[in-house]
C-alpha cells in the first residue's frame, strides 16, 4: 500500500501495492488479501493485515492509501457500533458498505481508498460490495482490487461460477491471490483469507512458503546452505531478514 | 494500437492471435483491423504499440527478407526475420514505440516465437504475449499455459485468453483473428465478435450494435 502520499491524490489511482480478492458462494462469502507493504523497493511489512473488521461479521478489505483506509475503517466501525447499540441487532452489510461509500464520496478530493466491504447478515446472507475511489457503491458477485488485481481479471472471470461450494470459492480466492502475487512486485508475502457463512467467521493464514507457486517462481528455500545460514544467524543473535 | 496479441508454439507449428481494435483516444478508428502481418511465406508478425511505426517496420522487413529469400534460394529461418526486426527496433529506438512478436515455422527449428520489446530486446520463448490487454490475462496464462499443446488445445487457449483480454481492456476488442503456421503452410481464421461468448457482466452480443 502507498504509505507516503504523493503530491496530488486527486489524480488517477496511485500504485497501491496490494491484491484483494472476494467472492460470494452458495452459503456465504470468501475474501482474502496479500501481506506486502512496500515503500519503493523496500518491503516495510511482509505480513501485514489488510483486512479490517467493521463488526463481528462485516469486514473491510483495504487497498489504496494505508492511512486513508485505516481512518475510514475506524470511523465506520464506530458508526456501526453505535447503530447496532441503538437497533439491538447486528448491523447489515449494506449499511456498512453505504457508510464507507459516503466517506469516499463526501471526501473524494482528499481520500484514496479502493475497498471491498464483505460480510454476512441474517437479512441477505453473504454479500460483497465494491467501494472504489470517488464513492461508487456496487454490489458484486465477485470483486478484486489493488495493483495486483490487473493481472488476474482474466483468471477470475474465467474461473468464477455462480453457487460454488465453499472449497471451490476458497480455492478461487487463494489461487487468484497467488497468481497476482507472482506477477505484481508490490504484492506478495502471505495470504490472509476469511470465510463467512451462517456458522460464523473462519480465518485461514497461509504463510509465504505455502502460497501456491506458479510458472517462473523459484521454490521457497528449505534447509540446505541457505537454511543453515539463516538458522545460524538467528542462533548467534544476528538479524534474520527474509 | 491498444492491443492484445498472443503467439505460442504447439506440437507441429505456431499459432498467432490478435484482437482487432485500433483506437485514437476514445474513438475506435478501426474495429476490424488486421494486426497479423506476413513478413515472408513462413513468418508472420503481431504488431502492438504505434500502428504507423509497426507498419513501417513490417514494410521494410518484407522488402529486405524478400531479397534475402531470393539470394538464399531456400526457406528463410524465423530467427533471421526476428533478427532483422530487432535491428530496426534497436537502431531506431529513440524514434519508435513498437512491440512486435515474430513467429513462424522453418524446417530447422520447427515452430518458433520471438518477442521483440520496445528497446530492441529479443527473447525466444514457447509462449509470448504483448499489448495493453495482455496485463489482464497474466494470471490466466500462468495457470493454463502448457508446453507442447495440440493444435486444437492451443487454439482454444488463445481464443479464451484473447476473449478475457478483450473484455477487460478498453483498448482491445472487436473480433479475434488467428494465423496458424505449420509445415503444411499458413491457415487464417476469423472469429466474429458476435460469436465470442459474453463474459461477466457483458450483454449478449445480439443486443449490442457494434
Amino acid at each position: 500500500m502507498d504509505v507516503s502520499r504523493g503530491a496530488s491524490h486527486a489524480e488517477a489511482a496511485p500504485s497501491t501495492g496490494t491484491t484483494i480478492v472476494a467472492c460470494t458462494y452458495k452459503g456465504g462469502v470468501v475474501f482474502g488479501a496479500d501481506g506486502r507493504v512496500s515503500i519503493g523497493n523496500y518491503i516495510m511489512n511482509r505480513a501485514s493485515n489488510k483486512i479490517a473488521p467493521l463488526s463481528d461479521y462485516i469486514f473491510l478489505c483495504r487497498s489504496g492509501s494505508a492511512p486513508d483506509t485505516q481512518i475510514i475503517s475506524d470511523n465506520v466501525r464506530h458508526y456501526l457500533h453505535q447503530a447496532s447499540a441503538e437497533s439491538g441487532e447486528e448491523p447489515s452489510v449494506l449499511m456498512a458498505a453505504n457508510l464507507v461509500r459516503l466517506l469516499n464520496y463526501n471526501n473524494k478530493d482528499h481520500l484514496v481508498g479502493a475497498m471491498l466491504v464483505v460480510g454476512w447478515d441474517k437479512h441477505a446472507g453473504g454479500q460483497l460490495y465494491g467501494v472504489p475511489i470517488s464513492g461508487t457503491l456496487a454490489k458484486e458477485k465477485w470483486a478484486i482490487d489493488g495493483s495486483g488485481s490487473s493481472y488476474i481479471w482474466g483468471y477470475c472471470d474465467s474461473e468464477f461460477k455462480e453457487d460454488m461450494t465453499r472449497a471451490e470459492a476458497e480455492n478461487w480466492v487463494k489461487e487468484a491471490l497467488a497468481l497476482a502475487m507472482t506477477r505484481d512486485a508490490s504484492s506478495g508475502g502471505t495470504i490472509r483469507m476469511y470465510t463467512l457463512d451462517d456458522a460464523g467467521v473462519h480465518y485461514t493464514y497461509i504463510p509465504g512458503d505455502q502460497v501456491p507457486q506458479f510458472m517462473g517462481d523459484l521454490p521457497f528455500p528449505t534447509g540446505g546452505p541457505v537454511g543453515a545460514v539463516l538458522g545460524s544467524a538467528g542462533r548467534e543473535g544476528g538479524m534474520v531478514i527474509g | 494500437l491498444g492491443t492484445s496479441i498472443i503467439a505460442l508454439t504447439f506440437d507441429g507449428g505456431v499459432i498467432l492471435g490478435a484482437d482487432s481494435r485500433t483506437s485514437t483516444g476514445n474513438y475506435i478508428a478501426n474495429r476490424a483491423s488486421d494486426k497479423i502481418t506476413p513478413l515472408c511465406d513462413n513468418v508472420y508478425t503481431l504488431r502492438s504499440g504505434s500502428a504507423s511505426d509497426t507498419q513501417a517496420i513490417a514494410g521494410y522487413v518484407q522488402h529486405f527478407i524478400a531479397q534475402h529469400q531470393a539470394e538464399e534460394g531456400d526457406q528463410v529461418t524465423v530467427k533471421t526475420v526476428a533478427n532483422l526486426v530487432k535491428m530496426m527496433a534497436y537502431n531506431n529506438k529513440d524514434f519508435m514505440q513498437a512491440g512486435l512478436i515474430v513467429a513462424g515455422f522453418d524446417k530447422h527449428g520447427g515452430g518458433q516465437v520471438y518477442s521483440i520489446s520496445l528497446g530492441g530486446t529479443v527473447t525466444a520463448t514457447p509462449f509470448a504475449m504483448s499489448g495493453s490487454g495482455s496485463t489482464y490475462i497474466n494470471g490466466f496464462c500462468d495457470k493454463y499455459w502448457r508446453e507442447n499443446m495440440s493444435e486444437q488445445d492451443a487454439m482454444e487457449f488463445i481464443t479464451r485468453a484473447l476473449r478475457y483480454a478483450m473484455t477487460w481492456d478498453a483498448s482491445s476488442g472487436g473480433c479475434i483473428r488467428t494465423v496458424t503456421i505449420t509445415a503444411a503452410g499458413v491457415k487464417r481464421q476469423f472469429i466474429q465478435g458476435s460469436q465470442i461468448p459474453p463474459t461477466y457482466g457483458e450483454l449478449p452480443r445480439q443486443q449490442v450494435v457494434a
